[in-house]
């Protein structure tokens, strides 16, 4: 399938010059194509932020809801039509800080969806505050004296929660990146991909250069069954790895939990209430003899 | 005890049982409102519990009658304090009238027995001799089911019924209880000193005994409901915990959220795929879902909101009851768009009005409340089986075609709703302002047309309302207005009232105010509105609307439902001021 499946056309897009989103929509592009999945078969759920408006810069059905709520939406949406793909996707503030309980608690009911979180460690939209993901010591106009919240470790946190698939990539390795993104697509559960990229116009500290430095890819020899070597790697700091940490493939998901679609497939709105039933029901609370 | 009649009642009989948390008064509730049912009497049952577990005092009403019988009443004629404290509990209600069974050594001296017509019943220590404590409220319900003339048969059927999922022990001990239970309530009949004579009624194996939280649940699945996410609180779970029962035979997704922002996003997630889904909630955890609601409105996504009121503000009384989140509802959520409130007064409301709101909320893609409380998602009656000859189930939504934009520009500002996956088009919902397509825009102008085309909505609703109920005579002086849950103790209180020229007016549409309500009101001398709030926000609302203000506002906020006595009391006084 050919990327341009997914372009817009000419539109206006609401991103800085040099922003690692764009290099996060082609990569996002490419891996929906090589994976031949259909626009109209593709449901793009995000919250609000510069990273949140990206499905409306690729032709997708898109539900763009509320700053840090993408993941409980996106969740209902492929329990109701489970034939869907759904990536939720939107920035570290919005998926680690406002939607922090979304995040847990997502994790533990497994849909089968992925989540790309682009990670820039600083909050781009309301013009360069301190994210969750902030390096201790970034200073900001709000974090005047230097950021000293432990920051937001998304991997270790969804080991911990023994989520069915944790990778971090980096915006600007597209090659392995698109790999990384077709594996948690394709990934049956929750899939998430913590996504390192620049911030040009607030983050002058993690640079392009600076992630470059500061990234190294799992070796082949990593084990992503092994949880507590996951872990381990996950809480690495100075040089951050990326790639697939942590497979789970065990793990059912949310979908098959619910219990409706065991004896039929129909998507709900296709469905209508069994009246029938619903008569004997009520006929029941007649209490009779 | 002395050789006089201790008591002697027809028709109408009220008993509260009055003990601890975890003393089993819930299923002492349970079973004698279907035995009694079952037996042919009309029954109705109301709580009052405290916010705990175990202890604290909770008390349950049963009126048992030849006549329908659908509210709360003060008057206590059988009270079965089953622990110490009980008896004090509920002391403002005891009057010379009422008989008090219990056992003098378990609720020991804490009230007077002088003034008191006092009947010495071994409850616990019968429990005791059949195989512990445990057992004391099953001996109470033979007692109590004894005096109403019940076949011991029937009860114990039902009995065996209920306890069907436990061991033969437990079965078997319990209808030793309930059969110990019944000869002691024999022996007080035989004794002459109790004559209870209830008429049974003739339809009543065709009615069914549900409650608050059942009908409204019961309307849910009636209406299409396939999704449910909520956060447990008191007193909305009834509704979660019913449809999740319900879940597998109906295929319903019914899941517990993290918190209610989640619950309603889900919900709101569920509708644009193309689900039927609601939320069930009280007062705080409806102030979270506000911001979701907020998002219903700029998305035009239809969702059916429960919002079983609690006193408040903050944690207030959480398992008592009252009408104070009509204004939270009406108001909630930033920014401007329309919403239906309905505030169901009669169980049969709450199904047909549930499932009227999936039709509503489907079709004009806007919030639908239905506001019930805990009194109101708590009482059981019995009444008609809920009607279910319309199968109807019109889902509004469209095949989509290429060209498909989620917020087209249409005369009647509703945009034909597409769901992904259904049809060639794509779907975009967006929180931003939006253009046709569902992008987000800053055209400032299209931002006024789309504010037009949301709340243009409300023009068509007029065609939708369900108008208030009016009951009593069409040229009465004196009206008494209500809402919601108070429908049948206004009722009751009214018809007590023995006055020709009261009528009461109940509203279970809230919002929009149906048309026609000024009408109503020119029409009586005194109007009168009965509230279970301190601020009469249904009042404040009817004066925004139609400039008019009733003057007299009977309003309670204690946490308790009226009780019909003092509403009859309440209403003399209002009436009697408006003819001076």
């Amino acid at each position: 399938m050919d990327t341009q499946i997914f372009d817009m056309g000419d539109i206006d897009i609401a991103w800085c010059p040099g922003c690692g989103n764009f290099a996060i929509l082609k990569i996002l592009k490419r891996a929906l194509a090589e994976l031949a999945i259909e626009p109209t078969n593709l449901v793009l759920v995000s919250g609000i932020g510069q990273a949140a408006k990206i499905p409306h810069y690729l032709r997708t059905n898109l539900f763009n809801g509320l700053h840090g709520r993408a993941l409980p939406a996106a969740t209902a949406i492929k329990a109701a039509n489970p034939a869907f793909t759904v990536i939720a996707e939107s920035g570290d503030g919005d998926m680690y800080g406002e939607g922090g309980n979304h995040f847990l608690h997502t994790i533990r009911r497994n849909p089968d969806i992925a989540n790309i979180v682009h990670n820039n460690m600083v909050y781009g939209l309301t013009k360069g505050q301190a994210s969750p993901t902030s390096r201790i010591g970034f200073k900001t106009p709000v974090q005047v004296a230097g950021v000293f919240l432990e920051p937001f470790n998304p991997l270790a946190v969804a080991i911990a929660l023994n989520a069915s698939f944790v990778a971090r990539a980096f915006a600007g390795d597209a090659e392995q990146t698109t790999e990384i993104l077709k594996r948690a697509i394709e990934h049956r559960g929750y899939a998430l991909v913590d996504m390192f990229q620049p911030c040009p116009s607030f983050n002058k500290l993690n640079t392009y250069d600076w992630f470059k430095e500061h990234t190294y890819y799992l070796e082949d020899s990593h084990d992503p069954a092994d949880r507590n070597e996951a872990f381990k790697r996950a809480t690495e700091e100075g040089r951050f790895p990326l790639g697939i940490f942590y497979t789970n493939n065990d793990k059912e998901t949310f979908e098959d939990n619910v219990g409706i679609y065991e004896d039929d497939g129909r998507p709900l709105y296709e469905r209508r209430p069994d009246f029938e039933k619903l008569h004997k029901l009520i006929e029941g609370f007649k209490v009779s003899d | 005890m002395d050789d006089t009649m201790l008591l002697e009642k027809r028709d109408d009989i009220s008993v509260v049982l009055c003990g601890r948390a975890g003393q089993g008064i819930q299923s002492v509730e349970h079973l004698l409102t279907r035995i009694c049912k079952r037996a042919g009497y009309n029954v109705f049952a109301a709580k009052e519990y405290m916010s705990r577990i175990r202890g604290g005092m909770n008390s349950t009403q049963i009126r048992v009658s030849s006549e329908p019988v659908r509210a709360s009443v003060s008057r206590i004629d059988i009270l079965i304090p089953l622990d110490k404290g009980a008896v004090r509990h509920v002391e403002k209600r005891i009057t010379p009238q009422t008989i008090i069974l219990a056992e003098q050594q378990v609720i020991g001296d804490d009230f007077d027995r002088a003034g008191h017509k006092f009947v010495d019943v071994a409850f616990t220590r019968t429990a005791s001799e059949i195989g512990g404590k445990i057992y004391s409220n099953v001996v109470a319900v033979g007692t109590i089911a004894a005096l109403f003339g019940i076949d011991l048969q029937t009860v114990s059927a039902y009995v065996a019924e209920f306890f069907c999922a436990k061991s033969d022990d437990v079965v078997q001990k319990n209808l030793v209880a309930v059969k110990k239970g019944f000869d002691i309530g024999l022996g007080l009949v035989n004794s002459g000193k109790i004559r209870v004579e209830i008429a049974g009624a003739a339809d009543l194996e065709s009615q069914i005994l549900v409650n608050g939280a059942e009908a409204v649940a019961l309307g849910a699945i009636a209406g299409g409901c396939d999704f449910i996410s909520s956060y447990p609180m008191s007193p909305s779970t009834g509704v979660l915990a019913f449809l999740a029962g319900q879940a597998k035979d109906f295929g319903i997704i019914a899941e517990q959220a993290e918190d209610e922002i989640a619950a309603i996003n889900m919900a709101l997630g569920a509708w644009y795929a193309g689900a039927r889904a609601m939320v069930t909630t009280s007062g705080g955890g409806f102030a979270l879902m506000t911001e979701g609601l907020s998002l219903a409105g700029m998305l035009e996504s239809p969702i059916v909101i429960h919002l079983a009121q609690r006193p408040g503000p903050a944690t207030g009384l959480p398992t008592r009851t009252e009408q104070a989140d009509l204004e939270l509802a009406l108001y909630g959520g930033h920014g401007e768009f329309p919403r239906i409130l309905l505030g169901p007064g009669r169980l049969e409301d709450a199904f047909h009005l549930t499932r009227k709101a999936f039709y509503l909320a489907d079709k004009y893609q806007v919030p639908v409340f239905i506001l019930t409380d805990q009194y109101f998602v708590d009482s059981y009656y019995n009444t008609g089986c809920f009607d279910l000859s319309d199968t109807r189930i019109d889902k509004h939504i469209v095949k989509t075609g290429v060209d498909y934009r989620r917020y087209e520009l249409t005369a009647n500002g509703i945009s034909p709703r597409g769901i992904p996956g259904f049809g060639q088009g794509l779907v975009a919902v967006d929180s931003d302002e939006h253009d046709e397509a569902g992008h987000i825009t800053e055209d400032l102008e299209l931002r006024v047309a789309m504010v037009d085309k949301r709340l243009k909505k409300l023009e068509l609703l007029p065609n939708e309302t369900t108008p208030p109920k009016l009951v009593g005579p069409e040229d009465y002086k004196n009206l008494v207005v209500c809402w919601g849950s108070t429908y049948h103790i206004v009722e009751e209180a009214v018809g007590k009232l023995e006055a020709d020229d009261v009528a009461l007016l109940h509203f279970a549409q809230l919002y929009p105010l149906p048309s026609g309500t000024a009408d109503y009101l020119l029409k009586a001398r005194t109007t009168a509105i009965v509230e279970n709030n301190a601020t009469s926000q249904f009042a404040k609302l009817i004066k925004l609307h139609t400039g008019i203000d009733i003057e007299e506002k009977i309003l309670k906020y204690d946490g308790l439902s009226y009780a019909v006595e003092e509403l009859v009391e309440r209403l003399n006084e209002s009436f009697s001021r408006g003819k001076a």
